[in-house]
């Protein structure tokens, strides 16, 4: 009787009031702090963008087609990103002739083929561990081996099958999702058909993992056009007047122009360099464009 | 993983001749993964010890001096802690901007968002996620620097190249990895958590944080280690914005290196096979390689214990 009275006296429900008051402020000023923790990410975003525009566009609109097809000079004015802009698009279709058979094969043997024992335990933990190395790493690994043990040199090739290499578990992870996303009963059915098990996966399971394959592809290699790091220690080169007519010749690469332009100290290189930003972002939006439409248009909903 | 094991499976058993070899094939791809792995230990180790047959171990992890030296590197000092200093204040620093951010956007996200919202975020995250590191570097030096910091604290404070414009730099970079990973954590909670929670008389505020988070708990954990890996990693965004000067300090103003930022510095410069300086490149890059194996383990193995609670 006494602690309901206690209960419900003024001053116990004075008390409960306030708190509950505390506790509306709390849970407004908690929504407040995480609105904002979510907008500044935004914030940044749009910032950034906006840097890149705000310091290249001049550069860019003033005269695109020079901009596109000049090769680099000492005179920012004159600077263009012709051979950066080649070897990249040579580098990321090499890069993809190398990368995709290897990966999806990969992914289809650990997915259909590869029986549950340690082997495979440690395959599949060893992939998991090679998209966690930083990409500095692999370009030590294009350096040592590709470069110097095989004799590649800086070039072409040697630059494709480190980024190719880079790009490898991501992809077998993205065909292996694609694959796994594929029911069983479509297995089931093309067994119960009399087909072997590589028929149901060459005839069933493949067509059907296909757009989900090819678009973490795409996203895989729109990363690996965007890096700098493996390219830079293997040591490609920025300046550089020819377009590359074979695998052993040297290729330039974007996002190596990029740095370097930012590394110098003239305002104007660093207006050269927002442009060469603005031609890889809308590169890197196309590419992540035709991923995302794949996507949409050929998933099967299953 | 085929999901019917092989004498359950009704497939034809007598696979058609040429189908071991296509197996066999797969097989090949697959294992060369494994090479892959074998190749980046195999080159590392090599110069590694190379370097180490003309450099103390001992000065190398414990002097306070990286100083490579002229051309073929001779004579230079390799004492990798100022490396490791610089790499640790970037490291750390990019949780500072990135974790709470990370955090906040993971629990907005998963806990208040509409779907609408949702679908909107979504996508800007992975957009951050995937500006070129060379462009968010050039971002660092052409805006954190001069319209953020110096105004605050002062152009005599803080130097062009600084650690704080690469730790926020770093820190926009991973922030995408901890909220997408935490946000995967917060919505594998149980909704029967929430609601029970609900029922009580929570608040919104009081489910997120505690029940949801405190419930997600390794799943955030995991990312922020993986953030912080990726942090240690990056190179051309600590390059650009936290300069090539390596030194022992902890004043985030002040500009540093880190042993990504040293390996690109070298190799801009010419190097020739086989010198102490080319030989370096390896042993910071063992360095390196350690450091983000250790991490991606330790959270692959919180990830393993998260799954099992929730199975």
């Amino acid at each position: 009787m006494s602690s309901l009275t206690e209960a419900l006296a003024p001053s116990t429900l004075r008390r409960g009031a306030s708190r509950t008051a505390a506790k509306i402020t709390l849970d407004v000023v908690f929504s407040a702090v995480l609105f904002v923790g979510t907008i500044v990410g935004v914030v940044a975003l749009a910032t950034l963008i906006w840097t890149i525009v705000d310091n290249g566009w001049a550069r860019l609109a003033a005269d695109p087609i020079a901009f596109l097809s000049n090769y680099v000079s000492r005179l920012p004015a004159r600077s263009g990103i012709k051979a950066a802009l080649v070897g990249s698009t040579y580098l990321m279709v090499l890069t993809a002739l190398f990368c995709f058979p290897v990966g999806v094969g990969a992914a289809i043997y650990l997915e259909e083929f590869a029986p549950r024992n340690r082997v495979t335990n440690f395959v599949e933990a060893n992939i998991a561990n090679l998209a966690g190395v930083p990409s500095v790493v692999y370009g030590l690994l294009g350096l040592g081996i590709f470069a110097r043990f095989f004799r590649m040199g800086p070039s072409l090739l040697a630059g494709a099958l480190t980024l190719a290499v880079m790009s490898l578990p991501v992809i077998i992870v993205a065909a292996r999702e694609a694959i796994r996303a594929v029911p069983e009963s479509i297995r089931l059915g093309a067994y119960a058909l009399g087909a072997t098990k590589w028929q149901a996966v060459r005839r069933q399971v493949l067509p059907a993992a296909l757009p989900g394959t090819l678009t973490g592809t795409i996203l895989a290699l729109s990363r690996a056009i965007g890096e700098t790091a493996p390219l830079l220690v293997i040591g490609l080169p920025v300046v550089i007047f020819t377009l590359p007519n074979d695998l052993r010749d040297p290729v330039s690469a974007l996002p190596l122009l990029i740095f370097n332009w930012t590394s110098r100290p003239q305002a104007a290189f660093a207006e050269a360099a927002a442009a060469a930003s603005i031609v890889l972002l809308a590169l890197l939006l196309a590419m992540n464009a035709v991923a995302i439409f794949l996507r949409n248009r050929y998933t099967i909903r299953w | 993983m085929a999901t019917t094991p092989p004498e359950l499976s009704i497939a034809r058993r007598r696979a058609r001749t040429g189908e071991r070899l296509i197996v066999n094939a797969l097989f090949v791809c697959a294992v060369l993964s494994v090479a892959v792995t074998v190749g980046i230990i195999a080159v590392l180790l090599v110069d590694t010890v190379e370097f180490f047959r003309e450099s103390s171990l001992l000065k190398f992890l414990t002097g306070t001096v990286w100083a490579p030296g002229r051309g073929a590197g001779e004579g230079g000092r390799y004492g990798v802690l100022p490396l490791v200093n610089g790499t640790l204040l970037i490291g750390l620093g990019s949780l500072v901007v990135g974790l709470p951010l990370g955090l906040l956007t993971a629990i907005y996200m998963s806990e208040y968002a509409s779907s609408r919202v949702r679908n909107v975020l979504k996508p800007t995250l992975e957009i951050l996620a995937g500006i070129p590191t060379v462009v968010i570097g050039f971002f660092a030096l052409q805006f954190i620097t001069p319209t953020l910091l110096r105004p605050i604290f002062g152009a005599d404070q803080v130097f062009i190249f600084n650690a704080a414009s690469g730790s926020i730099a770093v820190g926009l970079m991973i922030l995408p990895i901890i909220a997408s990973i935490s946000e995967d954590a917060m919505r594998a909670v149980p909704a029967s958590l929430r609601e029970a929670a609900f029922g009580l008389g929570s608040t919104r505020r009081q489910v997120s944080l505690r029940v949801v988070v405190p419930a997600a708990l390794s799943g955030i954990a995991a990312s922020v280690i993986l953030g912080l890996s990726r942090a240690v990693g990056e190179t051309m965004a600590v390059t650009i914005a936290a300069g090539n000067s390596p030194k022992m300090t902890l004043n985030f103003f002040e500009s540093i290196q880190t042993l990504t930022a040293s390996i690109a510095q070298t190799v801009g410069g010419e190097v020739a096979s086989g010198t102490p300086r080319y030989n370096a490149l390896f042993a910071v890059g063992m360095t390196l390689f350690l450091m983000t194996l250790v991490m991606n383990l330790i959270s692959a193995r919180i990830v393993r214990r998260y799954r099992q609670v929730y199975s």
